[in-house]
């Protein structure tokens, strides 16, 4: 069944594939991990802060992001991104964002809905009396939060953030959705055009599986490495 | 230039030429929620038996656990339905891949295996995590008593350890839900493929992802309030705090 198979058209493609493609999928999966980490603990912060209506509109874009499968949430901000670019640049037109753009501003909002839930109970795991001996100490609210309550809630999630970025970077091939050229893009183009699906779309299933295994495997060492604080 | 807004695109008809637009998004409901379904019952059944497997004191079998789990997990669902839907048919014996090619309804029967798969490597995962979180008496007590390995199983450790991991596991159904949109790529029209059919049909972007977007809610909600029922039904008294 593999007499066929024709490993030639890997070799060829294998600059594009990587060059082109999979730096495109690690670009915005590091940068939409990054932003989404920020964005997700503000939320979190948001949710924890004891105001009301603060937290109330933190837990419904949660709520909200979490309920809607990732491919409509691309479609919306597929459209809705040069619309909400006109509204702030006040053009006269939907302004034109590039693939990269679209696709970064998408997965750091839909990202931040499931780390700021992470961060949340990062934040709740630190015990008690320690924002209250900082505070005691005279440090302020966001003294308290950049000193001693965030670095450890951090470091104690630390593991599930970097699974859940594992997670982010097997999703980011749902950009395949609105066209754009991804790792499985890039692959999905030359099986198209060369009329070789079964290798590539194979190869491409080796690489992810090969990466993801590799990274879930680090994380595993690191979580039996790190020591866990309250 | 600003967006045209048009609320009652949903009451004009479909150039399907069965209905309005939103006969349309509501027949890829229909659809989603047949193909999560499917997918759900194929999850459950594959999930429990690996997650057995995981706990069960023979070493062979808590590997195959492992690598079916790892085997599933690593890949894009994306890319798994591809494998499903593009590869296998190509890799069978010649017969068998066209009848695979031709057989009718195929992106639903390949969404609904596929995504079930997938789902099933974490249903197996939370299955084992709640075998785990039993307290190792109850397996050493039905041991004791002169239970076999499968009666033990069968009588003691898994009705409860299938209660207490229900709240996961209305999140694993959830996500199947969701998943179901991933299957567009495939060619089923559920409803993210609805609403997407209407916008490029009726060019009311927003209109169409507006009414995706709330039915999604509504499924979210029926699903979280009737395994609440479930939940409080099954719940094992004394045992998980009444939440």
């Amino acid at each position: 069944m593999f007499a066929s198979f024709d490993f030639d058209v890997i070799r060829r493609s294998l600059p594009y594939l990587f060059l082109d493609g999979m730096t495109f999928t690690l670009m915005l999966t590091g940068l939409a991990g990054l932003g989404g980490l920020v964005f997700g603990t503000l939320i979190a912060l948001m949710r924890l802060s004891g105001l009301k209506l603060l937290g109330r509109i933190a837990g419904l874009y949660v709520d909200l992001m979490r309920s809607l499968p990732l491919v409509l949430v691309i479609f919306w901000f597929y459209f809705l991104v040069p619309y909400i670019g006109q509204w702030l640049t006040g053009a006269s037109r939907p302004i034109h964002v590039g693939a990269f753009a679209s696709s970064l501003i998408t997965f750091i909002l839909f990202e931040a809905a499931y780390f700021s839930e992470i961060m949340r109970a990062g934040i709740q795991s630190i015990s008690k009396g320690q924002p209250a001996a900082a505070q005691a100490l005279g440090l302020t609210y966001s003294q308290t939060m950049r000193y001693v309550v965030l670095p450890q809630a951090f470091r104690n999630m630390l593991p599930v953030l970097l699974t859940q970025t594992i997670v982010l970077f097997q999703d980011t091939s749902l950009v395949y959705v609105v066209s754009i050229t991804d790792f499985l893009g890039a692959a999905s183009n030359v099986a198209q055009r060369d009329g070789r699906l079964v290798e590539m779309y194979l190869f491409a299933a080796v690489i992810y599986f090969v990466i993801s295994c590799f990274a879930s495997f680090g994380v595993r060492r690191l979580q039996a490495r790190i020591a866990y604080v309250h | 230039m600003s967006y045209h807004w048009n609320w009652h695109i949903f009451f004009e008809p479909s150039p399907s030429g069965t209905g309005t637009y939103l006969d349309m998004l509501l027949a890829g409901l229909l659809l989603t929620i047949e193909t999560s379904l499917f997918a759900w019952i194929i999850a459950l059944a594959f999930g429990a038996v690996v997650g057995v497997m995981r706990t069960l004191p023979s070493k062979t079998a808590s590997l195959i656990g492992f690598v079916y789990v790892e085997f599933f997990r690593n890949m894009p669902l994306l890319v798994q339905l591809f494998i499903w839907f593009f590869v296998l048919p190509e890799l069978l014996p010649h017969a068998w891949g066209l009848w695979l090619k031709q057989m009718p309804h195929a992106p639903f029967y390949t969404a609904a295996i596929g995504i079930g798969l997938f789902m099933s490597a974490r249903v197996a995962v939370q299955t084992a995590a709640g075998i785990n979180s039993l307290p190792r008496g109850q397996r050493l007590a039905a041991t004791a008593l002169g239970l076999t390995t499968a009666q033990t199983y069968r009588y003691v450790l898994l009705p409860m350890a299938f209660r207490i991991i229900m709240p996961p596991l209305t999140s694993e159904f959830l996500a199947t839900i969701k998943n179901t949109s991933v299957a567009i790529t495939i060619g089923l029209i559920e409803l993210t493929g609805a609403a997407r059919a209407m916008q490029e049909f009726s060019f009311q972007v927003f209109e169409a992802f507006t009414g995706a977007t709330v039915l999604y809610l509504l499924v979210n909600i029926v699903v979280v309030v009737a395994m609440r029922f479930l939940e409080r039904a099954l719940a094992v008294p004394g045992y998980i705090s009444g939440k």
